[in-house]
């Protein structure tokens, strides 16, 4: 994998709220072995630029690339390379994490690695088959974020990925992160907090 | 340590998102089955109090039966569709859905046949019991059936337009069924139409064709509609 080619690059990107910019004049890239850590105040617009990058939202102005090509054109071929995790898990709450990450491997490309090995990665191995309404919040995040490693995506896309997760936990998905980057795979996350990682970039919005 | 497909990992195929929303929406249907019953039992119960509170004359229940039981059948779907995209919007798991690879129309779809077999299905298989219940003649009863099973579709169909467009606005409002019945008006007149004839010892196969004809529509339009509506209702 060519390290000098960007997976995903965006320029001037705008976004309106209420015909007031959120923000305005965004740029940046991420290549392969990335991370990029989103930080803002509450309000800042973090949570809307990542689903703009992840093209659920629809920029005021700017454009968006994919491998060198124009989104939203080669959307389809983005989207099959992008695991995105929002605010909620997207878990459901009647169904186990097994059988949860069983439905979302068939919307989503799969590397058809073990669902087992995932959730034990990240200390569920007991939790595989309780239903998730039983789980904690912590779990239930944990859960949400075992699709990561299974899913084969270039690009992992995670709004506050560390929310109601305790120490031990975030020093898993550091490990997550590290295995990812070294496998060439690129990530833009927001959190308010600080992870034990070398060589991460940052971009900061204003409030 | 894992490595990356290069540049790009096999999709599943079309089919396999169909099935595993299928099966999803199935197991989270049977796991909860009380609350799905729920619409079916307003459905029987509404029905069975109609001979007590109109009298037991049958020639006046046998006037009022098609009318009745569609009117009744289609409320029974009316209530259960309100929950068919809110629920996933709430959860997260409808953001799955818009940033599947796949096309969102036929995950649409699979949610729309789901809700239809754990109610329109149940609905048109409990509707003989109706019939007998309100003394429709017999030679209604086949029409009553067939119109439902294809009438209950267009009603699962044509609520998820409503639903997806109303996802992102609070529950319980007003606006969705506002949105959804004129859509449901055809439906109930071709389908009381056809149950009408037939039971009056006519021929019912013209409303119950055309029946079809907006059954079919539905089907066509309907996931579209509904896909497009979803972009847009999570979008702000």
């Amino acid at each position: 994998m060519s390290l000098a080619a960007p997976l995903l690059e965006f320029r001037d990107l705008c976004f309106e709220r209420n015909d007031a910019p959120l923000f305005e004049g965004l740029a940046g890239e991420v290549r392969a072995g990335d991370i990029l850590q989103v930080t803002g105040a509450n309000g800042a617009g973090k949570t809307t630029l990542l689903r703009v990058l992840t093209t659920a939202l629809s920029p005021a102005a700017g454009a968006l690339y994919w491998r060198r090509q124009p989104l939203p054109r080669a959307r389809t071929r983005y989207l099959a390379e992008l695991a995105f995790l929002g605010h909620a898990a997207g878990f459901k709450l009647g169904l186990s994490p097994r059988e949860n990450l069983r439905w979302l491997g068939g919307l989503f490309p799969q590397r058809g690695g073990a669902a087992d090995a995932a959730l034990g990665a990240l200390g569920l191995a007991e939790w595989a088959d309780v239903p998730c309404a039983r789980l904690s919040a912590g779990m239930l995040r944990r859960a949400a974020l075992a699709r990561l490693p299974l899913s084969g995506a270039a690009l992992w896309i995670l709004d506050e990925p560390l929310t109601a997760i305790d120490q031990p936990g975030i020093e898993l998905v550091e490990q997550l992160f590290h295995e990812h980057r070294r496998a060439g795979g690129a990530i833009i996350f927001s959190s308010h907090q600080q992870l034990a990682l070398p060589g991460m970039k940052h971009l900061a919005l204003a409030a | 340590m894992h490595s990356l497909p290069e540049p790009i990992a096999a999709l599943p195929g079309l089919g396999a998102g169909f099935m595993a929303l299928l099966r999803r929406d199935l197991l989270l249907a049977w796991r909860r089955r009380g609350e799905v019953a729920n619409p079916l039992l307003f459905f029987v119960m509404t029905t069975a109090l109609i001979p007590l509170a109109v009298g037991p004359e049958p020639a006046l229940l046998a006037q009022l039966a098609p009318g009745m039981v569609w009117i009744m059948a289609l409320l029974g779907t009316l209530l259960a569709a309100d929950a068919l995209f809110r629920e996933d919007y709430l959860d997260g798991s409808l953001e799955y859905l818009v940033l599947s690879p796949q096309p969102l129309w036929l995950l649409v779809l699979a949610r729309v046949i789901a809700h239809w077999l754990v109610t329109g299905v149940p609905i048109t298989l409990l509707a003989p019991l109706l019939a007998a219940l309100l003394a429709l003649p017999g030679a209604g009863v086949p029409m009553l059936i067939a119109g439902l099973a294809l009438g209950t579709l267009a009603f699962c169909l044509l609520g998820a337009v409503g639903g997806a467009l109303t996802v992102a606005l609070g529950g319980g409002n007003v606006l969705r069924p506002l949105l959804v019945l004129p859509l449901y008006v055809p439906v109930l007149i071709f389908g009381t139409a056809a149950v009408a004839r037939a039971a009056g010892g006519g021929e019912g196969a013209g409303p119950l064709a055309l029946l079809g004809a907006v059954t079919a529509l539905a089907l066509a339009v309907s996931p579209l509609a509904a896909a497009a509506a979803l972009r847009v209702g999570i979008d702000g």
